[in-house]
């Protein structure tokens, strides 16, 4: 299976209005204006094969939103070629808006008014998915995501995750071969979480589509992406596998241990995070776990020792703290 | 074309089913646009009678029967403002049908298509209420007229609803530009024969207005109902639709691919 995202040191670059407060300024921006640029991505380059979920990952206003933007066509690059199954995006080809998606978890594409059923009946038209397949696929994505009888109510009455349920169907219903999710799982309870993964894995894996996916929850991330992509700045900062990302970023390791004599002081050893009833944990530099868990072993009584990597959230908050650095 | 007939037919059924969410709403706007034509009716009616019986060839009844079909034609030739335009774009409510394999005029056009099968329902009770109170004296001379005033009204609400969406192009490149509108709303009150019949109007006003598109989409299919114009005139009127739907289709199909380049999505 071949690539079908291809970005080539993709640029996007916005005019900003820009001016001081105030009113001496305010009317001084009616004669001269001034702007400035800002290069909200710069010069990203990636891969995506075909059935891979690759999460996206970057602080707010890292370019994230607007790279999917780029790749859904729904903004122009600056410079840089983006390839999504053969097309230019920009040029937003028929051809290609049937086999792409974007389902955006702050935004509401179903009609408000009328029940969830009828604007699947819209999206059968506008697609033009032949009756029978219409059928069997909304029937399907119904089923997956336990929808029911809710399709008949009007999109208004239905609640924050019922209604994301049912945005997936109707973006789903022309089987399209590239999924770009922009945070999809925002707000949502943590079940309506779950569902909606395990509805995304169940869909990559059923139709081998690409899955582009930005979330602010490492849960999500956790579950779908084998691999990540993290930009900051607009830069790209990692590509690679998740266990990669916390080789390459954590700069610590957290050693739990189970002390005989709840008492006993540990800080020697390394900076204490947690301390209940003698169940200790520490946070210590990866290069010197090997040797302070050897020390722990020989000079203190213990009945238990574990050593960790740092929860992935951790690490990404650390990454994105450092300056960009391009790998 | 079987394709597009399917889009439109399913694009005006999912429209309608919205729209009769909300009629008790519709009626209550239908009935706030009927005071603006009842004001003008009243007063070209009193200004009739006072003057004798007429107002440049208009009596009593011509007003009432002009005024009774500007309340049909006002409600079809609704159109996509540029102000909603406006608020898509800044508020980038553009970018879900961006996403679509299909033109956004399409939506437009259909879901106001469905406003009008929403708001005729609504309109013809007021309609008859209207005739009963002002006896409007139409005059039938041939039977294309009744064909005619159905083309002329159609093509009046094509040629505005493409004017207004060309003009809320300029958005893309000026995000706020509610002046532009104002000054278009403005000058299409004068020239369009919704404040008055523009046979009342200066003759240099009727020549400007025969140049311009907005009479086309409102005076020309309210003087074809009231019978006041002949067979060529009404081939010219429909001639002109023809040609200000040419223009307005020709600047959107030449401008769009260069607006969209300019489309920033923000907030969506």
């Amino acid at each position: 299976m071949g690539q079908t995202i291809k970005v080539d040191t993709l640029i996007k670059t916005f005019q900003v209005p820009e001016r001081e407060a105030g009113l001496k300024a305010a009317v001084g921006s009616l004669f001269k204006r001034k702007y400035r640029e800002v290069e909200a991505v710069k010069k990203i380059s990636f891969g995506i094969e075909a059935g891979e979920i690759v999460g996206f990952l970057g602080p707010n206003g890292a370019g994230k939103t607007t790279t999917l933007k780029m790749l859904a066509g729904l903004l122009f690059p600056t410079s840089g070629q983006i390839d999504v199954l053969g097309y230019e995006p920009q040029r937003r080809e028929k051809e290609l808006l049937r086999q792409i998606t974007i389902v955006m978890g702050q935004r509401n594409q179903l009609m408000w008014d009328i029940p969830a059923l009828d604007s699947f009946e819209l999206q059968r038209a506008i697609y033009q998915i032949p009756e029978g397949e219409f059928r069997r696929m909304r029937d399907e994505l119904i089923d997956l995501l336990n929808m029911g009888d809710l399709v008949k109510k009007p999109v208004r009455n239905l609640s924050l995750g019922e209604r994301m349920k049912a945005e997936f169907i109707s973006a789903l219903l022309h089987r399209p071969k590239v999924l770009f999710l922009d945070e999809p799982t925002i707000g949502l309870d943590v079940t309506a979480q779950r569902l909606i993964r395990e509805f995304v894995a169940a869909y990559n894996q059923r139709y081998q589509a690409s899955v582009m996916l930005t979330s602010h929850y490492m849960a999500d991330v956790q579950a779908l992406c084998k691999r990540v992509i993290v930009i900051h700045h607009g830069q790209l900062l990692y590509d690679g596998g998740l266990a990669g990302l916390v080789e390459k970023f954590a700069a610590y390791k957290t050693i739990g241990v189970t002390l005989n004599d709840p008492e006993l002081d540990l800080s020697e050893y390394g900076e204490i995070i947690s301390n209940s009833k003698g169940q200790v944990n520490l946070r210590v530099p990866k290069s010197a776990t090997a040797q302070i868990t050897t020390r722990l072993l020989n000079e203190v009584a213990i009945s238990d020792l574990t050593i960790e990597d740092p929860a992935i959230d951790s690490i990404i908050e650390q990454v994105f703290q450092q300056e960009a650095q391009v790998v | 074309m079987k394709q597009h007939l399917d889009l439109y037919l399913t694009l005006l059924k999912t429209s309608i089913i919205s729209q009769f969410q909300y009629r008790v709403a519709h009626l209550f706007w239908l009935l706030a646009m009927m005071v603006e034509p009842v004001v003008y009716l009243v007063v070209w009616g009193t200004i009739a009678t006072s003057q004798g019986g007429n107002v440049a060839g208009y009596t009593a009844g011509t007003f009432a029967a002009y005024y009774i079909t500007w309340t049909l034609v006002r409600q079809m030739n609704i159109a996509l403002t540029p102000y909603a335009f406006e608020n898509r774009i800044r508020k980038g409510r553009l970018s879900n049908e961006l996403m679509r394999p299909i033109h956004p005029i399409h939506f437009d056009m259909s879901y106001f298509m469905s406003l009008k099968v929403v708001t005729i329902v609504l309109w013809l009770p007021i309609a008859g209420l209207l005739w009963w109170v002002f006896q409007p004296a139409f005059t039938f001379t041939a039977w294309w007229q009744i064909p005619a005033f159905m083309l002329a009204l159609l093509g009046g609400f094509v040629t505005r609803f493409l004017c207004l969406w060309a003009l809320g192009l300029v958005t893309f490149w000026v995000t706020k530009v509610s002046a532009v509108f104002e000054l278009y709303f403005t000058i299409e009150l004068l020239l369009s024969g919704r404040l008055v019949p523009l046979a009342i109007m200066p003759a240099w006003v009727r020549d400007i207005s025969q140049w311009l598109p907005f009479q086309w989409t409102f005076g020309f299919p309210i003087d074809v109902a009231v019978g006041t114009l002949t067979g060529p005139q009404v081939a010219w009127g429909l001639a002109m639709q023809a040609v200000w739907m040419l223009i307005a289709g020709g600047i959107l199909a030449l401008v769009w691919p260069h607006a969209v380049r300019r489309y920033s999505a923000v907030g969506a």
